[in-house]
């Protein structure tokens, strides 16, 4: 516990990279595998639900320092978070015992057990804990078992100081932390020395991301070095065909076989080995149906055949990654491509039957015919082109330079929403005045604020969420847990010296809201900044 | 029939009306008795000065040679028109003085601005019974605690050494007058070479002729600089940030010393390495300590959570708890905002 706490401060403090990878490394050199698991599981952003409830957290430090409840809100509202009021108003410990315990022993002993009690019954657990840790650890815990933690670091930065340590390339790790696996110290000596024959057969590959285009496509060189394909508006998937299975992942890392009952059933005639990157999409008629059709799909557990009938899915591939077993991922997209068409014969002849499609490779002699395609997107319901070099391999992650998306609206951004306020007249009593953010760093800057683009269902259900993830509120303002990601569409950007991002969006409105993706995938507001320089159109 | 109160406020600040004087006046007036010389407090333009004796020299480095500034040993009495005003340390920095005003025999003290943890660069805090207590309330909330200081210069020097090792210059942001000093007085000085900011280095003589002793530390100049460069701890006022200045210190480690480091978000918000926890003003335990050391049943509160400080005095502590309004908000969350007119 003391030096994952102390591991926490350095990361939550520092502000340089080279420092928070070193002491990434030294802490999982230096600790035992159990404990070591259970810091990468936190610091890779998983998160236990939370155990307890904030309120009931105010009230046992409010009677623990003695303290009369307004005054301990008045500092909630000063320091901004109530993990670390709480911490900071408790009386001083005699010492300190619980803090020498290894990380996986405490949150076995002092997190875990909280599950099973409800709220009054909580307390001597949770007393206990405080009456054993200094404030630093009372902080580290007391946002563990609200279940915010999050630590300043990025994934990006944990696969890094754990590849230099088990020395194999990033991308091997990243591959070695995909899918959901969970702490034990076997799981962590498998990421640090795998014996590549005992990998486990659900586990995908990590993502290729593209990145988007900035200035035009003629820079790219040579069309003839290009595959351009269309951007599709779905869902981005990996299906897996091995070991007699058939497995679905979505790139939030859920597993969706069960979701998509159609798609998996035809995978199943896949050939043993086989591993294919796609979109998942809800098709009719040899075209896409809108996205918010395929969003009925998701979060649905129980399918009815009306759902089936109303919203079918199709897996549309335009990638594939291992074939007999083989990973194919350092071979050109072009190779890759050859066995991608030879795993599905049928191309893209879409008959009313089949689930898993061929991504359509799109003949251009110029790019300037490209983009007259490209002008077309919106009315076939997709985002724009992808481009990809054909000499590329499968990287891991979003790496620049052989990978483009070019959508056609330039102005769409996933933003996470930070504060709500309830609206006027008839919306009023619902929240449906919404603040969103990019990242900068470790931090949310705000960059929009949008009022309409939900529907009257989408604004009941969120304000239900709202109202239970209020982190702080002043006055009519709520600050909600940064969970929730938008796509936000705008007409206009200036940069700005009135907003803290630097940057004014003319008439911001939501598109959608993306349940299928993590905070952590909305933008960077430096990509925000990057749209200005990209020509408006 | 009910008495003119000793002490009433103005458009210029708190005033004596039986003794004919000012405390710590927002603007020119005939006499001015002064807590201490930070710029929120000593304003020029009056016509007399009354200071605690080790407070004369700072405070005339502030606000001007020519001044009519008469000091004043604490302890010892001086009558204004039969009000009889004497000084007493309120450990805020050097010369730092609660006032003691009394007439009539009814005594009022005013804090001005005052801490009750020890601090080599100034006089130790001492209560003063009394009838009317005017406290300042910059951290008057629970979650303000401050740790023992030796603690805090333990981990200064800690990153000072960390830095060092790495090749890198060890930045403090401080106030130029008051924590700047305590600093200096604080740390390891046998850790390396020290250098200062020019709004620093004024100080340092007026402080060591007081008798408090400080290490060797040279102003920051194109020749001081290569012997600080990658070892040194230069100490200077946030308001050198973004700026060459820094930038001509090489590869350096940040951070800001400041009761306002007590919260991660407070730290989080500026482009710091470090925060360090080090305040010159009372922290809750510290106001609560002070306030029942005086035995008053009358608190009036100013400079900082007035509002929720008297709340809490009125409903918990059963006092005759009021607000005393300021111009001036105490002291600057951020290590930029600390310009000179910011300081407390």
């Amino acid at each position: 516990m003391k030096a994952f706490c102390r591991l926490f401060s350095v990361l939550d403090e520092s502000n340089r990279t080279n420092d928070k990878i070193a002491a990434m490394r030294d802490y999982f050199e230096s600790t035992p595998a159990g404990a070591a698991s259970w810091a990468l599981f936190f610091l890779t952003g998983k998160r236990l639900p939370a155990l307890v409830k904030s309120k009931a957290l105010r009230g046992w430090a409010a009677q623990l320092s003695g303290l009369p409840d307004w005054l301990v809100d008045e500092s909630y509202a000063q320091v901004g978070d109530l993990a670390e009021t709480v911490a900071l108003i408790l009386p001083e410990p005699e010492d300190a015992p619980l803090v020498a315990l290894p990380l996986d022993e405490f949150i076995r002993n002092h997190l875990l057990p909280l599950r099973d009690w409800d709220t009054p019954m909580q307390f001597p657990f949770v007393r206990e804990a405080w009456a054993g840790l200094d404030q630093r650890g009372r902080f580290v815990y007391n946002k563990l078992i609200t279940g915010a933690f999050r630590v300043g670091v990025s994934r990006r930065l944990v696969v890094r100081a754990l590849a230099e340590l088990a020395s194999v390339e990033p991308a091997v790790m990243e591959h070695r932390l995909m899918g959901n696996w969970q702490p034990s110290p076997e799981a962590f000596a498998r990421l640090l020395s795998e014996d590549e024959g005992e990998a486990n057969p659900a586990r995908p590959y990590p993502f290729y991301l593209a990145s988007p285009l900035e200035g035009g496509a003629e820079a790219l060189g040579d069309i003839a070095d290009w595959q351009a394909e269309w951007k599709w508006d779905g869902i981005r998937a990996q299906l897996i065909r091995r070991s007699g299975l058939v497995i679905l992942w979505s790139r939030g890392e859920d597993i969706v076989s069960e979701r998509f009952p159609e798609i998996t059933r035809e995978a199943a005639r896949l050939p043993e080995g086989a591993v294919l990157d796609g979109e998942i999409l809800c098709w009719r008629d040899d075209a896409p149906l809108p996205f918010n059709v395929l969003q009925t799909r998701i979060g649905r557990k129980k399918l009815t055949p009306k759902i089936l009938e109303e919203a079918p899915a199709v897996f549309l591939a335009y990638d594939c990654l291992e074939v007999e077993g083989q990973d194919i991922r350092d071979l050109p997209l072009s190779r890759r491509r050859e066995l991608l068409e030879l795993l599905l014969p049928e191309g893209y002849a879409v008959d009313a039957d089949r689930a898993i499609l061929l991504g359509e490779r799109l003949q251009a002699e110029s790019w300037s015919a490209l983009a007259e395609l490209r002008a077309q997107s919106r009315s076939r319901g997709v985002e724009g082109l992808m481009l990809k070099r054909l000499a590329s391999p499968y990287q891991a992650g979003r790496v620049k330079g052989d990978w483009w998306k070019w959508k056609i609206d330039p102005f769409f951004i996933d933003a996470v929403m930070i504060y709500a306020q309830a609206g006027h007249g008839r919306r009023a009593g619902l929240h449906t005045d919404y603040t969103f953010a990019v990242w900068d760093g470790e931090d949310l800057v705000p960059i929009a604020k949008a009022y309409s683009g939900l529907t009257d269902e989408e604004i009941r259900r969120l304000d239900n969420w709202i109202k239970q993830h209020t982190r702080e509120r002043h006055g009519p303002v709520r600050i909600v847990e940064p969970q929730q990601v938008f796509e936000l569409h705008f007409e206009g950007l200036a940069r700005s010296t009135r907003h803290r991002s630097g940057l004014a969006v003319r008439f911001p409105r939501i598109a959608r809201w993306r349940t299928d993706k993590q905070p952590r995938e909305a933008d960077t507001l430096e990509g925000v900044q990057a749209l200005l320089e990209q020509p408006q159109q | 029939m009910a008495r003119a109160p000793l002490i009433r406020l103005t458009q210029s600040g708190l005033y004596c009306e039986a003794g004919g004087f000012y405390i710590d006046p927002w603007r020119g007036v005939e006499r001015a008795v002064i807590t201490h010389a930070h710029s929120d407090h000593a304003r020029r333009g009056s016509e007399a000065y009354l200071c605690a004796q080790s407070g004369v020299g700072v405070l005339r480095h502030r606000i001007g040679a020519g001044a009519n500034i008469r000091g004043l040993p604490f302890g010892e009495s001086f009558s204004m028109n039969g009000v009889n005003v004497s000084l007493h340390p309120a450990g805020h920095i050097l010369g730092s003085a609660q006032v003691r005003v009394e007439h009539a025999g009814e005594v009022l003290v005013v804090s001005g601005d005052y801490k009750t943890t020890p601090d080599a660069a100034c006089e130790t805090f001492e209560p003063v019974p009394c009838h009317t207590f005017i406290t300042e309330s910059t951290f008057a909330l629970p979650h303000y605690r401050w740790r023992p200081p030796e603690e805090v210069f333990g981990e200064i020097d800690a990153w000072w050494r960390a830095n060092q090792r790495q090749g890198r210059t060890s930045v403090l942001f401080a106030y130029s007058l008051g924590k700047a000093q305590r600093v200096l007085a604080g740390v390891d000085a046998s850790i390396g070479p020290i250098g200062v900011h020019g709004s620093v280095e004024p100080f340092l003589p007026l402080y060591r002729a007081e008798g408090i002793r400080l290490p060797d530390a040279v102003k920051v100049t194109p020749e001081s600089l290569p012997d600080l460069k990658g070892r040194g701890l230069v100490v200077t006022p946030g308001s050198v940030q973004n700026t060459t200045w820094l930038q001509k210190l090489g590869p350096s480690s940040l951070a800001f010393a400041s009761g306002w480091m007590a919260v991660r978000g407070a730290r989080r918000r500026q482009a710091l390495d470090r925060g360090f926890v080090l305040s010159d003003h009372a922290d809750w335990a510290g106001l609560l300590d002070a306030i029942e050391a005086t035995g008053a049943g009358r608190i009036g509160v100013t400079h900082g959570y007035s509002d929720t400080f008297v709340r809490y005095l009125r409903e918990e502590r059963a006092l005759d708890a009021f607000v005393v309004p300021t111009r001036f908000s105490g002291e600057a969350a951020t290590a930029k905002d600390e310009v000179e007119e910011g300081e407390s």
